[in-house]
């Protein structure tokens, strides 16, 4: 069928795409400190609202213009990346850890254990998740920590759900079975034949939870709850381009660009990962 | 039989799930360092004025005396005094509520259009390229949120083309006197087009924001029930006795196909009502959500109580009006 065609010859590129864009970010968030034309704190107040060098006015110094304050746009977007993929990776992993170990629990040895964590679930589901983030961070505080710890909690949940299910399901099959009957162990039954199959569906999960928790903190720089109020934040700079964006378009659109990208290559990463491992999609 | 069994059960988890978030939000603004009143004194207040206020507040007994008390008020419809604003929770939540309603209805609304739409031409156009443009299409708008769907709607339609407004509910220059909150269905009842026109204009695109992830889902769900009815015999049937294409898909397959795609639709509506509390605040539209925002920053507790009660509220609604719905329409279930 043409469907099924288009489906396995489209995640090559995808995959080449988005994972480009991660790869450029990564090396730019590590050589920031080098790279950066400017220092992203830097401000000059005679140099505020500079257009980007195609325009007319412009200072080739400050290659993508300078925000109301005079700081380099470019820098600060690099410096940015930084930010976003240390919570991207820090979250993302922790909340990994937590959430498919529950769901490793709930769907593998079931009974009152699966029941509480489904409860739990379904509780947390209740809850409106930008807002939930707004609240934990209004009562932990602002900081790194803070989002890191806020989006753990809040997220726990999107792996458990689908690690139960998968887990529930793989329990159920032959191999499992025979695991048990040459004796293995419970414990050892989980770790040495769940795991291992459910580790695809895991790996597409943290991609896509990478992408979820750089959206995060950008939406909580943005209404200014994020690590502080003049550090380098995608969210952060939105925000200004955002009051700012009938004087200074470049303000806002720079780092929206650089946000779009993370947070739709993150994502086509993860979709394209997931239907890679999937033996019905190859 | 059945159905009442299965209805009942549904209560009792939904009343399950509501105590535990209320119990969660109490103990979690409560568990934690920072004194509230501390911050709503001027400085230089003495410690006799922040004990007055704590008492004032019942801030000064123990969390579960406290819990008591607020879910004993709650039952009577009373939600407590808001800190920041100082007027009752219930009556500022309750005025805003409408302004949040009206956004997420509209959002819908674009989003069954827009995203039934796409399923339709996509199963006329099957195979071709208008198809696979609508798949790219439709796997981007579900990538990325609706927040940053508002910030390009900004840079679009506010800034490089100004069609619509960016922030604001209505223009305050209209001088309209309002006699509900229902600000878009009081202007169309009352027949001034002119303050209507307004308001859809100040909505658009913050509705159209909230709308564009989940039109994408309609259109994957419901494009792929579509194709899975369109195999089936009573199709071709219709199809041998030379029925148009789009009358087969619209008055044959659809019928058939929206079932899954309903069931869908409510859970997403949920989180699209989630995602109106980060939209507001990016458009300044006075709802619910840029109340939340605002509540949590003065760290209002009774406020962000209430609010998060009532979103709470309104998504476990949704799910179980969405699960009757559908043991409603489904005859299996019906019969079962």
């Amino acid at each position: 069928m043409r469907d099924t065609r288009g489906h396995t010859r489209k995640p090559g590129l995808r995959l080449w795409l988005s994972g480009g864009w991660i790869t450029v970010l990564v090396l730019a968030a590590l050589l920031a400190p080098w790279i950066s034309p400017h220092d992203p704190l830097a401000q000059d107040l005679f140099a505020g609202r500079m257009p980007p060098f195609w325009q007319a006015g412009a200072d080739p110094n400050y290659l993508l213009g300078t925000d109301s304050l005079g700081r380099d746009v470019l820098s600060r977007i690099l410096h940015g990346a930084r930010l976003a993929l240390t919570v991207a990776l820090i979250a993302g992993v922790l909340t990994c850890l937590i959430g498919a170990t529950l769901g490793l629990i709930a769907g593998y040895y079931g009974g009152w254990a699966d029941l509480v964590i489904s409860r739990l679930v379904d509780i947390w589901m209740a809850f409106p998740p930008v807002l939930f983030a707004i609240l934990l961070i209004a009562v932990l505080g602002t900081g790194m920590t803070s989002i890191i710890i806020a989006i753990v909690v809040i997220d726990w949940t999107r792996f458990a759900r689908v690690i139960r299910a998968e887990a529930m399901s793989q329990s159920k099959m032959d191999y499992v079975a025979s695991a048990q009957v040459v004796g293995r162990s419970r414990l050892g039954t989980a770790l040495t034949e769940i795991l291992p199959n459910v580790l695809p569906t895991i790996v597409a999960l943290l991609t896509l939870e990478m992408g979820i928790a750089v959206i995060v903190e950008a939406i909580l720089s943005f209404v200014n709850l994020s690590i502080s109020t003049d550090a380098p934040t995608w969210g952060g700079m939105i925000a200004e381009g955002r009051t700012s964006v009938h004087q200074a378009w470049w303000v806002l659109v720079f780092p929206l660009v650089a946000l779009f990208l993370t947070v739709l290559s993150f994502s086509q990463l993860g979709e394209g990962l997931k239907d890679h491992f999937d033996p019905v999609l190859r | 039989m059945q159905i009442l069994r299965r209805m009942i059960a549904r209560l009792a988890a939904t009343a399950v799930t509501l105590v535990g978030v209320a119990v969660i939000v109490f103990v979690v603004i409560r568990v934690v360092p920072g004194n509230p009143i501390a911050m709503m004194l001027p400085p230089g207040a003495t410690d006799a004025d922040i004990q007055r206020l704590q008492e004032l507040y019942g801030l000064d007994k123990s969390i579960p005396e406290q819990f008591l008390i607020w879910a004993g008020g709650v039952l009577q419809g009373d939600f407590g005094t808001s800190i920041s604003l100082r007027q009752p929770v219930s009556e500022l939540v309750l005025g805003r509520l409408p302004a949040t309603l009206e956004l997420s209805v509209m959002a819908l609304a674009i989003a069954v259009v827009l995203g039934g739409g796409m399923a339709l031409t996509a199963t006329l156009y099957r195979g071709t390229r208008v198809e696979g443009a609508i798949d790219v299409t439709g796997g981007m708008a579900l990538s990325v949120p609706d927040f940053l769907w508002g910030l390009v709607l900004i840079l679009l339609f506010g800034v490089l083309w100004p069609l619509f407004h960016i922030s604001g509910r209505i223009s305050p220059s209209l001088g309209f006197e309002f006699q509900s909150n229902f600000y878009l269905w009081e202007s169309f009842v009352r027949l001034r087009f002119d303050v209507w026109t307004d308001i859809v204009a100040h909505m658009f695109m913050p509705a159209l924001a909230l709308a564009i992830p989940l039109a994408a889902i309609i259109s994957q769900l419901l494009k792929q029930s579509l194709k899975e009815t369109m195999h089936l015999d009573y199709v071709t049937l219709a199809r041998t006795k030379g029925y148009s294409e789009t009358s087969i898909i619209t008055r044959e397959a659809l019928p058939n196909a929206i079932l899954p795609t309903l069931t869908l639709v409510g859970v997403q509506f949920t989180f699209l009502i989630g995602g109106t509390v980060i939209v507001e605040r990016l458009f300044s539209y006075e709802g619910l959500g840029n109340m939340a925002i605002d509540a949590v920053i003065n760290r209002d507790l009774p406020l962000i109580q209430g609010i998060v009660i009532l979103f709470a509220l309104i998504f476990t609604v949704v799910n179980l009006v969405v699960d009757m719905t559908y043991a409603a329409l489904n005859p299996r279930l019906r019969h079962a």
